[in-house]
C-alpha cells in the first residue's frame, strides 16, 4: 500500500473517532458513536498490518490473542459499581503501552544502528532526530506515570489501600523529580546513545506517577481519573510524534482533550483548583466543627414505617444517591421504591451531583443500569430550584454533596462548593450507617436540621424494608 | 522540520476540536466517554504494532513490543465492548 494512500485511511480512521464522539452527545445516538469509533480503530490497525516496515508477526499475535482476550473477559465480567476501578487500570495501560512503544522504538533503534557513532544520529539527522528523541523521552515520561498512577488510583478504588500517604518533601519533592526527568530528556537529545539517561526518565517517570495518587483520597477520584484519562491520550499523541503517525496524535489529543474538559467540570463541582486537589489536603485552614456540637440531641432517628407513612401523601419526591449507593449495590432496590411511588401518582427525579461517586457520571450509569429513564436523572442546576416544592427528599449514601455549610458557613473548607440544596425540602430522609463524617471529615448540619429523619442501617436493607412498608 | 510543524498543528487543531466536541457530551454520558475515549487511546497498538513487527534480534526490544502491543489491545477490546455494554442501557427506554 502506497504511503499516500495509508495516510488517507489514517485520516478516514480519524474522522470517524470525531465523529463517534459526537455521536456521545445524544444518548440515542451514543451507541452507533461508539461502532463508528470501533470502525476507526479497526480501520487503522488493518491499514497498519500492511505496513512494510512490519516483517515478524509472531510477537504481534501473541500480544494482540493475550490482550484481547483480557480485554473482553474484562469488559464482559465488570460489574457497573466497578467501573471506576475498570477505567483507572485502562488508563494504566494505555499509558504503559504508549511507554512501551516508545522504550520500543528507542531500543530498537539503537540496537539497529549497531555503535553509535557521535556523528551519525539513528533517530534522524539534524533537528528531526532531536524531535523524535524529545518525543520519546515526553512519551516515556507521560506514559511511565499514567501507568503507576492509575495503577495506585486502581488500588484506591477497589480499597486494598485506604490511607493516603504523603510522601517527604511533598510537592517540592515532586517538583524537583520532574526536572530530573527533563534534564534526563535534554541528555538523551544531545547524546542520543546515552541509554543511562533513558532509563533516568522512564525511573522518575515511573516515581512521580506513584508520589502523585498516593496522597489522594477517595472523594477526589473523579478528579484523578480524569486527569489520568487525559495523560493516556497526551502520552498516545506524543507516541504520534515519534513515528510521524497523524491518527496517533488526532486521537491522542482528542483523548486528552477530553481528559482536560472531565478534570476541570469536577474541580469547578468541587470549588478547588487543580492544583489544590493534587497537592492540598481537603479540610485544611477551615476552623474544626465539633459533631456532637451540631448533632446533640437534634438528630431524630425513623424507622422504614415511618418514612412509608411520609411518602404515602408525597407528591413529590426526590431521591440523592451517592458512593454510598454504589457501596450498598442498592440501585435496583431504589428503582424499585421510585417504580411504587409512581404507581401510587407521586413525581419521583433524582439529583446527580456532578461529584457524586467515584468517578464523572458514576451515579448515572449505575442508575440506567437499574433502567431508571436518563431524563428523570436531572443535574444539580436544574434540580435545585425544585427542592422547596418537592415533600421528600431521600438521601442515600450522599453527604458531603448536601452539607448546608458549603453555603452558609464562611469558615467551612468546603464554603463555596456547590451543593444539592436537599435542607430546602419539606421532609429530609437520611439513609446512612451512622453519623459518620464524609470524605472531607465534617459534621453535616442537614442531619440535624428539624425537618430532618435519620434511617440508620444498610441503605439496599432500607430502601427495600420502606418499599415494602409502602405496598402494605 | 516542516513536517513536524504540520504534525504539530494537527496536535493544537485536534485539541481544541477534542474541546469544542467534549464540552457538549450531557453528564449523563461522562462514564462511557471516559470508557470511550479510553478505547480510542488505545490507538497507541498502530504504534505498537510497528514496533514489535520489526523482526529485530534484540529479544528485550521483541518482548517489550509484544507487551505494549497486548497492552494497547486490551484497551481497544475491552473499551469498546464495555462502552458498548454501558450505552446499551442507556438505550433500553
Amino acid at each position: 500500500m502506497s504511503a499516500q494512500l495509508v495516510n488517507i485511511l489514517y485520516l478516514v480512521s480519524a474522522v470517524l473517532f470525531v465523529l463517534g464522539i459526537k455521536g456521545l452527545t445524544k444518548p440515542k445516538t451514543a451507541v452507533r458513536g461508539n461502532i463508528l469509533s470501533a470502525t476507526g480503530m479497526l480501520i487503522a490497525i488493518l491499514v497498519t498490518l500492511t505496513d512494510q516496515q512490519i516483517v515478524s508477526h509472531q510477537y504481534i499475535i501473541t500480544g494482540m490473542v493475550i490482550g484481547a482476550v483480557i480485554g473482553a473477559t474484562a469488559a464482559l465480567r465488570v460489574q457497573m459499581t466497578g467501573m471506576p476501578e475498570m477505567v483507572a487500570l485502562f488508563n494504566g495501560f494505555g499509558g504503559g503501552a504508549s511507554l512501551g512503544l516508545a522504550t520500543t522504538t528507542y531500543l530498537g533503534t539503537l540496537g539497529a544502528a549497531g555503535i553509535t557513532s557521535d556523528l551519525v544520529n539513528p533517530f534522524g539527522a539534524g533537528s528531526q532526530g532531536t524531535i523524535a528523541l524529545a518525543s520519546i523521552g515526553l512519551t516515556v515520561l507521560i506514559g511511565g506515570l499514567t501507568l503507576t498512577g492509575s495503577l495506585v488510583a486502581f488500588v484506591k478504588l477497589r480499597e486494598w489501600v485506604k490511607n493516603s500517604y504523603s510522601l517527604p518533601g511533598g510537592p517540592l519533592a515532586n517538583a524537583i523529580l520532574g526536572l530530573v526527568a527533563l534534564g534526563a530528556i535534554v541528555a538523551i537529545c544531545m547524546e542520543p546513545g546515552n541509554a543511562t539517561a533513558f532509563w533516568v526518565i522512564l525511573g522518575m517517570a515511573l516515581v512521580i506517577g506513584l508520589c502523585l495518587v498516593f496522597p489522594i483520597g477517595g472523594a477526589d477520584m473523579p478528579v484523578v481519573i480524569s486527569l489520568l484519562n487525559s495523560y493516556s491520550g497526551i502520552a498516545a499523541a506524543f507516541a504520534g510524534f515519534i513515528l510521524g503517525n497523524t491518527v496517533l496524535i488526532v486521537s491522542g489529543s482528542l483523548v486528552g482533550a477530553s481528559g482536560i474538559i472531565l478534570t476541570r467540570i469536577m474541580c469547578v463541582a468541587m470549588n478547588r483548583s487543580l492544583v489544590n486537589v493534587l497537592f492540598g489536603r481537603m479540610g485544611e485552614g477551615g476552623e474544626t466543627v465539633d459533631a456532637d456540637e451540631v448533632y446533640a440531641g437534634k438528630v431524630k432517628s425513623t424507622s422504614p414505617e415511618e418514612v412509608a407513612m411520609l411518602l404515602e401523601t408525597a407528591q413529590r419526591v426526590v431521591i440523592v444517591p451517592g458512593y454510598g449507593m454504589a457501596v450498598a449495590q442498592a440501585q435496583h432496590t431504589v428503582r424499585e421504591l421510585a417504580d411504587v411511588l409512581e404507581e401510587r401518582g407521586a413525581e419521583v427525579e433524582y439529583a446527580i451531583h456532578p461529584v457524586a461517586g467515584r468517578m464523572p457520571g458514576h451515579m448515572n450509569v449505575l442508575l440506567a443500569e437499574a433502567e431508571v429513564d436518563y431524563d428523570k436523572l436531572v443535574e444539580m442546576e436544574a434540580i435545585n430550584p425544585t427542592f422547596e416544592q418537592t415533600d421528600v427528599a431521600i438521601v442515600i449514601g450522599a453527604n458531603d454533596v448536601t452539607n448546608p455549610m458549603a453555603r452558609e458557613d464562611k469558615g467551612s473548607p468546603i464554603y463555596g462548593m456547590p451543593i444539592l440544596h436537599v435542607d430546602k425540602a419539606k421532609t429530609v430522609v437520611v439513609v446512612k450507617r451512622s453519623l459518620s463524617p464524609g470524605f472531607a471529615g465534617l459534621p453535616n448540619p442537614l442531619f440535624a436540621l428539624n425537618h430532618s429523619l435519620m434511617l440508620f442501617g444498610d441503605g439496599k436493607k432500607a430502601i427495600h424494608e420502606v418499599t415494602q412498608a409502602l405496598k402494605e | 522540520m516542516e513536517v513536524m510543524v504540520l504534525l504539530l498543528a494537527l496536535f493544537v487543531l485536534s485539541l481544541f476540536l477534542g474541546i469544542e466536541l467534549i464540552t457538549k457530551v450531557p453528564p449523563t454520558l461522562h462514564t462511557p466517554l471516559m470508557s470511550g475515549s479510553n478505547a480510542i487511546s488505545g490507538i497507541t497498538l498502530v504504534g505498537a504494532l510497528v514496533a514489535a513487527g520489526g523482526g529485530g534480534s534484540d529479544t528485550l526490544v521483541n518482548v517489550l513490543g509484544c507487551v505494549a502491543v497486548a497492552l494497547a489491545t486490551i484497551n481497544v477490546v475491552g473499551g469498546f465492548l464495555v462502552t458498548n455494554r454501558m450505552l446499551a442501557m442507556f438505550k433500553k427506554r
